[in-house]
């Protein structure tokens, strides 16, 4: 087990109803990590259309989640 | 320079940082909240980003187009909150001293900002639905729109 900091934002924090939370995870990526919070709140957005962000930088879904990360799931930009 | 602001954004003074004797052009885009996206009558926006993320990677842009074009100045601030139409959006300001870099380096600027930067756009319609531009998705579980109220 291990405590990942998440930050939500745009459509996730609405579909999610919250800004942050502290979660304990045994998932091993940030893939495996999406998928089961996907699975836990019915995101609607698939890995595909999202970039991930570990420790403040954009990751590969691959990267492999250490004690106290903190990630952002990027839902599609729309800036402009 | 790249920035968000929550503050509104004042183009003649964000114009007046580029002001530089060696310049012989100044190009400047303004992105503004227009009242109509896809057919629906828009009333208002959200913007929302991700900060030290945006801020880093405008910057990298920055940086990337500076690496490409002869320019001496570019800057791009970029508001989030909540905004009403005919709202500044997003400035950007590029001094060179030949106008082609100029202009090449704005569009270049904007263009990316649009792509890669983590802000997101929620718009706000006169039929009272919302949506999240950019990330609806297929099928009937992705329904973005909300009811009206």
């Amino acid at each position: 087990m291990k405590t990942i900091h998440v930050q939500y934002f745009a459509i996730l924090r609405e579909q999610r109803g919250l800004t942050q939370e502290k979660i304990a995870t045994t998932a091993a990526t940030a893939a495996d990590f999406y998928a089961e919070l996907r699975a836990r709140h019915n995101f609607t957005l698939a890995p595909e259309h999202l970039r991930v962000a570990v420790n403040e930088e954009f990751a590969p879904w691959t990267t492999p989640l250490r004690e106290g990360d903190s990630l952002v799931f990027i839902p599609p930009v729309a800036g402009g | 320079m790249f920035r968000l602001s929550a503050q509104p954004l004042d183009p003649a003074q964000l114009a007046h940082l580029l002001h530089d004797p060696r310049a012989g052009a100044c190009v400047t885009f303004e992105g503004w909240v227009r009242n109509r996206n896809e057919g629906q009558a828009v009333q208002a926006l959200d913007y929302e980003a991700y900060a030290p993320l945006a801020e880093r990677e405008g910057e990298r842009i920055l940086a990337e187009v500076r690496a490409k074009l002869p320019v001496l100045e570019a800057t791009c601030v970029h508001r989030v909150g909540s905004l009403a139409l005919g709202d500044l959006a997003v400035w950007v300001g590029v001094t060179a001293e030949h106008r082609g870099a100029a202009f090449d380096a704005c569009r270049m600027i904007i263009d990316e900002v649009k792509a890669r930067v983590p802000i997101w756009k929620k718009e706000h319609y006169t039929s009272g639905t919302t949506a999240w531009i950019n990330c609806a998705t297929r099928g009937p579980a992705a329904d973005l729109s909300s009811p009206p109220k």
